[in-house]
């Protein structure tokens, strides 16, 4: 689904990213974990194509083409979904206007047919309800004046609707209390299946312990450190980062 | 409407008159400066209605009073100098009766070392060129009516300098009396401040009057902060009824310096403020804050501009007024954010309570922007006494007078606590209060 | 379903569209030779077949013209307008006679309208809306008549209803906006050459919508209408204005004059969709849209309500306005002001309490993209009769790159201390963080832009009649194309 290989960013003229390799399978739930400045973040831009974030070295290989050179609306018709850690706010844009605006596009660029409005609104009361969304959110703004906790769910909402491939999830849990964690973690669960593929990337294991990855990696001072299975996230919580501080420091 | 073309120009002739006796007559580069600014001031006359700027402002006394520089004898007594910190004896402060400076009134020891100051006509004798260099080139061309005036007519005034990282801890007061003459007397007093990098402090002027005379003043004060230098400068208005007073502030702030000005303005039949704020440097900012108690038929006018003219400078600015009786009040407050100055932050609010039916506020907030990532805000507002909060003290058995000038006092404490000296605060909270109708605050 | 909703999809559609209203109609014209003085007045008084009164009016504004000098302290600044230059009257030639009806109309003229989207056959038209409209100097249509004077609603050409009911006209026509008011009022005066009458008697509500539709067609022309509109007691009326030109080189003037009178207990609701051409990107052509309107809320309990977006012309200069005389009266004024390449704008509005309780609301959206330049200029006066009047502005601005300009020049002044005024401004511009975000869920640019400002505008597009929103809508997205990127 999602390969990267030697990957090399450079932001504002720093090189953030130092070549990193990452393979995802499809259906497969990998966590990125790293200290604060590891590059995690833009590990998250630069998939999603964000300007500013220059790949000097290296490709995404996604769905087996290279998307380095594409923007990020195309990107994301291609099937590449960003769950923002700070969502934006957009005063004045009924989330539903939002949404269907965002998914007609999709369809347009894969040469489907665009839903009218009733298809439209049918087909966003279920999701609504699936994810125990209240509608209320669907005709406010988007994001505006949300709570932290109403927006990461609205990112929720956005990905059950646009049905991505891949789902980049960029420190979903940061800003939430742990009910609103819970309802988060139980709505990227259920958007779990063998053809979706999804990057968490987090700071703290804590999100880890309701959404269980198949694969756990340790990205410090712009390199994936070490990978392996869900118990690496288990040693991290008891060790901290300090081992992977001192391998850079020591280099 | 426009009275003027029929009418003899004020102080037509004022440079014949008084060039023997005013300072500097024999340095070439302040002849040649009054002679241009008298030309520039003749040319443009006085302001009228008529000019934008001068909209809601008119200088009616000068249509029927005339006005003449004093220039008796400089030993007048004065009874009463106000002073806050100086007060106590334990401060700096130089005083001027009619525009001339009065050396046995004032006290300019105590200062560290760095340090100067003095009266301009002593700047004149002691370092022309460097004074030269500092007042003379911004002046003519662009300058305004009223600032060529000051520019030809100048007499005397206050100058300081401070030398590299040197900070004045304790604040400098400077007094400013007229109206102590017999007849009409117009002054105009010419300040110059100049902080060097790194350089730190606070001035408290005082205007006010101690005769009953009728009496005109036109301040022209030019402040230099040179980078990372912090000047922070209240003005306190009280003069008596039959004084009109105007005055210019042109400040100018290098990289990362600050200037704060606090205005009280309570006194005075005409008075307006104007100041402008050019923000050069990257990093500097402004706070303009201002506080307004009129009366009878008291007008007052605060004209302010800040220009953003680099990236990264922010102003903040907050005039709160009360208006009693038949008084007036004019805002004019404008932000200019030119071309590049990206990540500007630029606020302002002003907001006035008519405790009148026949009070008048007229308020301009404007904003002038030409770069597209910044953040801007104005607000204002004009209203009366809340009626709930007044219920609502009056229902816990305040008596109306007082649960009034209590509401008054909070309206007017949100720009007064902005005020970091302590001893300056207290003071303006009691002169707010002292200003209030009888049956106010007990305390 | 809220308009808002629909946005993208027009605006999709539009995608390859500029000024489509660009075209040049080629209908044999009779036009005046350039050039004003006594005798074009007199002309086209004659021409209008008027009453010695009327023309006596237009004769008294020249000559109070001759002696006024233009004004300069708006911020727009623009050559000196030659007067003896451009045409005052121009007709389409078949026209002279009046058309009796559609049938009789220029089948040319009818396929100008549909272009622009104004189907003038009645069967084809919108159900609810009645519209005249107006072509250079003439009016050629005025649709659903018959069907409006059942109730008594008088709803024709200006140069009709000045022979039809001359008691109103002589008694409405001047007093909100005097002949001799300002420069541009006063050369409207003079004149004008048509526009439209709307009479609503007591207490009837409106059946339908009332439109004008203004076409400037013909080269080197003025356009001066005068448009007249009087509420009667307990009335109500939606009224919709909408104004193209073709894309010439040179500057058009338009100056008109809109007059609004709101009786007791009497509603007006004036909305304006103004896309004059704004001339090229370069600034060439494009017309001078220098318009004074002004409403008289002169009964109790009686309501205007301003709504306008402004998307087109080289120059707008105009501030509609409210003079609250009646107790309780109520203004409101809309506003959505777009620019865009060398556009300039000085618009606002002032509203003018006078009576007791009296409440105005302002809200105005300004955006300015390319190297455009923008005003927002108003005045709230509080007089000192004026008990517990309220005013809230909201007065926003939204900067599309660093070439533009946007301004905000309020003035308040209050005389009453049981008025109570607001005002709030502010400004920002679209951030690469929310253009990133769109952009990340698939919204290409350019719709992201258009999606953004709609939202920003939103407070106001919800205040014009569906028809018109959908209109705007689309326009705000033409309006800023290529203004990002």
């Amino acid at each position: 689904m999602l390969e990267i290989k030697n990957l090399h960013v450079t932001v504002d003229g720093t090189e953030i990213l130092k070549g990193i390799d990452l393979s995802l399978g499809s259906g497969e739930m990998h966590a990125i974990m790293g200290p604060n400045g590891s590059g995690k973040s833009t590990l998250s831009y630069t998939i999603a194509g964000r300007a500013g974030y220059d790949v000097t070295e290296g490709e995404i290989l996604f769905k087996g083409q290279n998307i380095v050179d594409l923007s990020p609306e195309d990107r994301a018709a291609e099937g590449i979904f960003l769950a923002f850690q700070y969502p934006v706010e957009i005063p004045g844009v009924a989330n539903t206007t939002f949404l269907k605006e965002a998914l007609n596009a999709m369809r347009r660029h894969r040469g489907e047919d665009e839903l009218d409005a009733m298809q439209f609104v049918r087909m966003l009361r279920e999701k609504v309800k699936e994810l125990g969304i209240s509608d209320d959110m669907l005709k406010r703004a988007v994001n505006a004046g949300f709570s932290g906790g109403e927006k990461k769910r609205n990112e929720i909402l956005q990905m059950s609707v646009l049905e991505p491939a891949l789902a980049v999830l960029d420190e979903t849990d940061s800003g939430l209390d742990i009910d609103a964690l819970k309802i988060v973690a139980d709505g990227v669960n259920r958007l779990r299946n063998p053809e979706r593929s999804m990057l968490m990337i987090t700071h703290y294991q804590r999100l880890l312990d309701y959404i269980v990855p198949d694969f756990v990696h340790v990205l410090a001072h712009g390199r994936i450190q070490r990978s392996g299975g869900k118990e690496l996230a288990q040693e991290l919580e008891k060790n901290g980062y300090a081992e992977f501080t001192k391998t850079d420091a020591a280099a | 409407m426009n009275t003027q073309t029929d009418q003899i120009l004020p102080f037509a002739g004022i440079l014949e008159q008084a060039a023997a006796s005013l300072p500097g007559a024999d340095l070439d580069w302040v002849r040649a400066m009054r002679i241009r600014s008298y030309d520039r001031y003749v040319e443009l006359g006085i302001p009228t209605v008529r000019q934008e700027a001068w909209k809601y402002t008119r200088l009616k006394t000068l249509e029927d009073t005339v006005f003449s520089p004093y220039h008796g004898d400089s030993n007048q007594t004065v009874d009463v100098l106000p002073g806050i910190h100086a007060a106590s004896g334990a401060g700096v402060r130089l005083v001027f009766v009619n525009g001339h400076f009065r050396a046995d009134l004032s006290n300019q020891e105590e200062l560290p070392a760095g340090v100067i100051l003095e009266n301009l006509a002593a700047t004149m004798i002691r370092d022309s060129n460097w004074l030269e260099s500092q007042i003379a080139n911004p002046l003519l061309g662009a300058a305004g009516s009223l600032e060529s005036l000051n520019a030809a007519a100048m007499h005397d005034g206050y100058v300081l300098h401070v030398a590299k990282n040197v900070v004045v801890v304790k604040p400098i007061e400077v007094v400013f009396v007229g109206g102590l003459s017999e007849g009409p007397v117009a002054s105009f007093p010419r300040n110059l401040i100049v902080l060097d990098e790194g350089a730190e402090a606070r001035i408290i002027v005082h205007q006010c009057s101690a005769g009953t005379d009728a009496s005109f003043s036109n301040t022209v004060s030019t402040v230099s902060l040179g980078q990372n230098a912090r000047l922070s400068l209240a003005t306190l208005q009280e003069e008596g009824d039959d004084a009109t007073s105007v005055s210019t502030t042109q400040v100018e702030c290098a990289r990362d310096s600050a200037f704060d000005s606090m205005t009280l303005s309570m006194g005075a039949q005409l008075s307006r403020t104007e100041q402008h704020v050019a923000l050069a440097g990257e990093g500097s900012s402004c706070r303009l804050d201002g506080a307004y108690l009129m009366r009878g038929s008291s007008h007052c006018d605060h004209t302010t501009l800040v220009d953003h003219l680099v990236p990264n400078t922010t102003s903040n600015e907050m005039f709160k007024g009360v208006l009693n009786d038949e008084s007036r009040a004019v805002f004019q407050g404008k932000i200019v954010v030119h071309p590049d100055a990206q990540h500007t932050d630029g606020r302002m609010l002003n907001k006035t309570m008519l405790l009148s039916d026949r009070a008048e506020i007229d308020t301009k907030p404007e904003l002038e922007i030409y770069a597209d990532d910044v953040k801007c805000a104005h607000g204002a507002t004009s209203g009366q006494l809340d009626e709930t909060a007044l219920f609502y003290l009056r229902s816990r058995g305040i008596p109306e007078a007082q649960a009034r000038n209590l509401l008054v006092q909070s309206f007017l404490g949100e720009v007064i606590e902005r005020i970091t000296d302590d001893v300056l605060r207290d003071t303006i909270t009691e002169k707010v209060v002292g200003w209030l109708p009888t049956g106010g605050q007990s305390s | 379903m809220s308009a808002t909703v629909e946005t993208v999809d027009q605006i999709t559609d539009l995608a390859d569209e500029k000024y489509k209203y660009g075209f040049v109609t080629d209908i044999e014209s009779d036009t005046l030779p350039p050039g004003l003085n006594e005798d074009t007045i007199r002309f086209i008084s004659a021409k209008k077949d008027e009453p010695e009164w009327m023309l006596e009016w237009r004769l008294k504004a020249f000559r109070h013209w001759l002696t006024l000098e233009e004004p300069d302290w708006q911020k727009p600044k623009f050559p000196k307008i030659d007067y003896q230059d451009a045409c005052y009257y121009a007709a389409p030639k078949n026209m002279k006679d009046g058309p009796q009806s559609l049938d009789e109309v220029d089948p040319e003229l009818l396929a100008t309208y549909e272009k622009l989207g104004i189907p003038l056959r009645e069967q084809e038209m919108l159900a609810g809306v009645a519209v005249d409209a107006v072509f250079d100097s003439v009016s050629v249509a005025t649709t659903f008549k018959a069907k409006l004077e059942e109730v008594g609603v008088i709803f024709c050409p200006i140069s009709e209803a000045v022979k039809r009911c001359p008691e109103l006209v002589k008694k409405y026509m001047g007093s909100v906006v005097p002949f001799n008011d300002n420069t541009y009022a006063t050369l409207n005066s003079a004149v004008f050459t048509d526009g439209s009458f709307v009479y609503i008697p007591k207490g009837v509500r409106c059946p339908m919508e009332l439109s004008t539709y203004f076409r400037i067609n013909e080269a080197n022309t003025g356009q001066f209408e005068r448009t007249l509109i009087i509420a009667d007691e307990g009335s109500y009326v939606s009224y919709l204005e909408g104004c193209t030109a073709p894309m010439r080189d040179e500057n058009q003037l338009h100056a008109a004059v809109v007059e609004l009178i709101a009786h007791d207990d009497a509603e007006i609701k004036y909305s304006t969709v103004q896309n004059w051409y704004p001339g090229d990107e370069n600034g060439v052509g494009g017309i001078y849209n220098f318009v004074t309107k002004r409403a008289a809320c002169r009964g109790r309990n009686s309501k205007v309500s301003w709504t306008q977006v402004e998307t087109g012309s080289a120059i707008t200069w105009k501030y509609p306005s409210c003079v609250l005389l009646g107790d309780n009266s109520v203004g409101e004024f809309y506003s959505i002001a777009i620019t865009n390449n060398r556009q300039m704008a000085d618009t606002g509005t002032k509203m003018i309490h006078i009576g007791k309780n009296t409440s105005s609301r302002i809200i105005s959206k300004g955006i300015s993209a390319g190297k455009s330049d923008q005003t927002y200029r108003g005045l709230v006066r509080m007089a000192g009769k004026a008990n517990g009047a309220r005013n809230y502005t909201q007065c926003d601005s939204l900067l599309i790159g660093d070439t533009c300009g946007a301004h905000t020049v309020p003035y308040i002044e209050s005389k009453n201390p049981s008025a109570v005024v607001e005002h709030e401004a502010t400004t920002s511009t679209i951030s690469e963080d929310q253009l990133f975000y769109l952009r990340q869920r698939g919204i290409d640019e350019e719709t992201a832009v258009a999606l953004i400002v709609n939202g920003f505008c939103r407070d106001v597009l919800q205040q014009l009649p569906m028809e018109f929103a959908v209109e705007a809508q689309k326009l705000v997205g033409i309006s800023l194309e290529g203004s990002v990127g």
